[in-house]
C-alpha cells in the first residue's frame, strides 16, 4: 500500500521545483531598477506611519479555537463513516450520542454569542 | 523501477502542464465570459478574438519586476507563494480523470481526506502573505481570509462526512464505482450535500460571493497587494487551481466523474462511444462556467453575513445531514 504513496512525494517534489525554477528564471530576465519610493508598502499614497502588525480584534482567534474543535470532532466521525456498513444499528446510535455532546457544545457556543459576528 | 518513478512521473509531468494551460485558458474564458455577462467584448487584441491573450499574460508575469516592498520579512515573503502554490498542486495526484488506471496518478485509501487535509495547508500561505508583507491592507486581508477559509471547511468537512457514509469508502476512485453499482449520481442521493459543498467550495477558493478577502473596494489588492510579477502570479495559479480541484472533486463525488449519465440503463449503452474522460471534462467544465457565472451575477456578501451563514446556517444543516443519512442507511 505504501508504494501508492510514492506518486505524490514525486509530485510533492515536482511541485517545489516548478515553484523554485519559475521564480530563478523569472528573477534573471526581468528589468529591474531601484527606486526608494517604489519600495514602500501601499497605503493609498501616504507614508506609512506605524507598523502594520497592529492589535486586531479577538473574535479571529475566538474562531481559530473553534475551528480546532470542530475539525477534530469532525474528522473523528470519517472512519466510523468508511465502516458504517458493519456497525449497522450500533454505530448510529453510539453516534448520535457523539453527535449529541458536539451539538450540546454548539449551542453553548452560540448562546455565548462566540458565533457572533458584529 | 519503471512502474514505481518514471511511468509517474511522465503522468504528472503531463498533468502539471494540463493543470497550468488550462488555468491560463481559465482567466480568458473567466473575463470573456464576463464581459459577455455585461455587454462587453472582453479581450480582443491578442490574437483572433484575443485568444492568445492566455499566452501573452505569463509571459508579461515572467517579465515583469517582482518587487520586494522594503519592510517586508524577505524571506517569508517569497515562502508565502510557494506554500500557497505546492498543495494546490499536489491535491491532483488523487484526482482521477477516468476509470482506467491510465488517467490517474495514484489512487489512495485515503483519498477524500488527503484532498481535505493538503488544500488546507494553502491557509499557511495566505496568512504567511499577509504577515511578510507588513502592510495594512494585505494583513487584514489575511486575517479575514483565513477566518474565512476555516468556518467554511468545517462546514464542507462535515458534509462529506454523508457523502461517505453514502460511498462506504475514501477513495477517489471507490466513490466513482460506488455511484456506478447503485446506478444513481450520489448528486440525486445527497443533494443537499451537493450545494452545501458548492456553497462552501465557493467560499474556500475565495470566489464571488464570498471574495472578501479581495474585496477592492475596502482592501485594495487583498492578501496579494504587495506582490508582484512571478510571486503574484503563483498566488494566481494556486487560486486557479484551487478551483479546478473543487470542481473536480464536486464532480466526482456528486455526479459521477467520469460515468455516462444512469450508468445501468442498458438503454443508453450507446453514450459509452463517449469516452470517460470527455463526460469528466465536460461536467467539470460545467462547474467552472458556473463559478463565473456566479461571479458575474451575485453581488458581495457582507462579513458578518458570511460569517453567519457559515457557522449558523451551513453547519446544522450539515450535522443534520448526517443524522438524516445515518438513519436511512441503517433502515434501509
Amino acid at each position: 500500500m505504501i508504494e501508492a504513496y510514492v506518486p505524490i512525494l514525486l509530485f510533492l517534489l515536482v511541485a517545489i521545483g516548478f515553484a523554485i525554477f519559475t521564480l530563478i528564471v523569472s528573477s534573471l530576465i526581468q528589468s529591474s531598477r531601484y527606486n526608494k519610493v517604489k519600495l514602500e508598502p501601499y497605503e493609498c499614497g501616504i507614508e506609512p506611519v506605524t507598523d502594520a502588525r497592529d492589535r486586531y480584534s479577538v473574535r479571529y482567534y475566538l474562531i481559530a479555537m473553534l475551528f480546532v474543535i470542530f475539525d477534530v470532532e469532525t474528522v473523528f466521525m470519517f472512519p466510523w463513516a468508511v465502516i458504517m456498513d458493519e456497525l449497522a444499528l450500533f454505530g448510529l446510535i453510539e453516534m448520535l450520542v457523539f453527535l449529541f455532546i458536539l451539538v450540546l457544545g454548539y449551542v453553548y457556543a452560540w448562546r455565548k454569542g462566540a458565533l457572533e459576528w458584529a | 523501477m519503471l512502474d514505481t518513478i518514471v511511468i509517474p512521473l511522465l503522468k504528472i509531468l503531463v498533468l502539471l502542464n494540463a493543470v497550468l494551460v488550462a488555468v491560463t485558458f481559465m482567466t480568458l474564458l473567466e473575463r470573456k465570459v464576463i464581459a459577455w455577462a455585461q455587454s462587453r467584448l472582453g479581450p480582443m487584441r491578442v490574437g483572433p478574438y484575443g485568444v492568445l491573450q492566455a499566452i501573452a499574460d505569463p509571459i508579461k508575469l515572467i517579465l515583469k519586476e517582482d518587487i520586494t516592498p522594503a519592510r517586508a520579512d524577505r524571506m517569508l515573503f517569497t515562502l508565502a507563494p510557494i506554500l500557497s502554490l505546492v498543495p494546490a498542486l499536489v491535491v491532483f495526484s488523487v484526482v482521477p480523470f477516468g476509470g482506467d488506471e491510465l488517467f490517474y496518478v495514484t489512487d489512495i485509501n485515503v483519498g477524500l481526506l488527503f484532498i481535505i487535509s493538503v488544500t488546507s495547508i494553502g491557509v499557511y500561505g495566505i496568512i504567511l502573505a499577509g504577515w511578510a508583507s507588513n502592510s495594512k491592507y494585505p494583513l487584514l486581508a489575511s486575517l479575514r481570509a483565513s477566518a474565512q477559509l476555516i468556518s467554511y471547511e468545517i462546514a464542507v468537512t462535515m458534509t462529506l462526512v454523508s457523502v461517505i457514509l453514502t460511498a462506504g469508502t475514501l477513495s477517489m476512485v471507490g466513490i466513482v464505482e460506488a455511484q456506478q453499482e447503485s446506478g444513481l449520481w450520489f448528486g440525486f442521493v445527497q443533494p443537499v450535500a451537493f450545494v452545501l459543498v458548492l456553497i462552501g467550495g465557493l467560499a474556500e477558493t475565495n470566489r464571488a460571493p464570498f471574495d472578501l478577502p479581495e474585496a477592492e473596494q475596502e482592501l485594495t489588492g487583498g492578501f496579494h497587494t504587495e506582490y508582484s510579477g512571478m510571486r503574484f502570479a503563483l498566488f494566481f495559479l494556486a487560486e486557479y487551481a484551487n478551483m479546478i480541484v473543487i470542481t473536480a472533486v464536486v464532480t466526482i463525488l456528486f455526479w459521477g466523474g467520469w460515468l455516462r449519465p444512469f450508468p445501468n440503463v442498458e438503454a443508453l449503452a450507446f453514450l459509452d462511444l463517449v469516452p470517460g474522460w470527455i463526460w469528466f471534462f465536460g461536467k467539470m467544465f460545467v462547474f467552472l462556467y458556473l463559478f463565473i457565472w456566479i461571479r458575474a451575477t451575485l453581488p458581495r456578501y457582507r462579513y458578518d453575513q458570511l460569517m453567519r451563514l457559515g457557522w449558523k446556517v451551513l453547519i446544522p444543516i450539515a450535522i443534520a445531514n448526517i443524522v438524516v443519512t445515518g438513519v436511512f442507511k441503517v433502515l434501509l
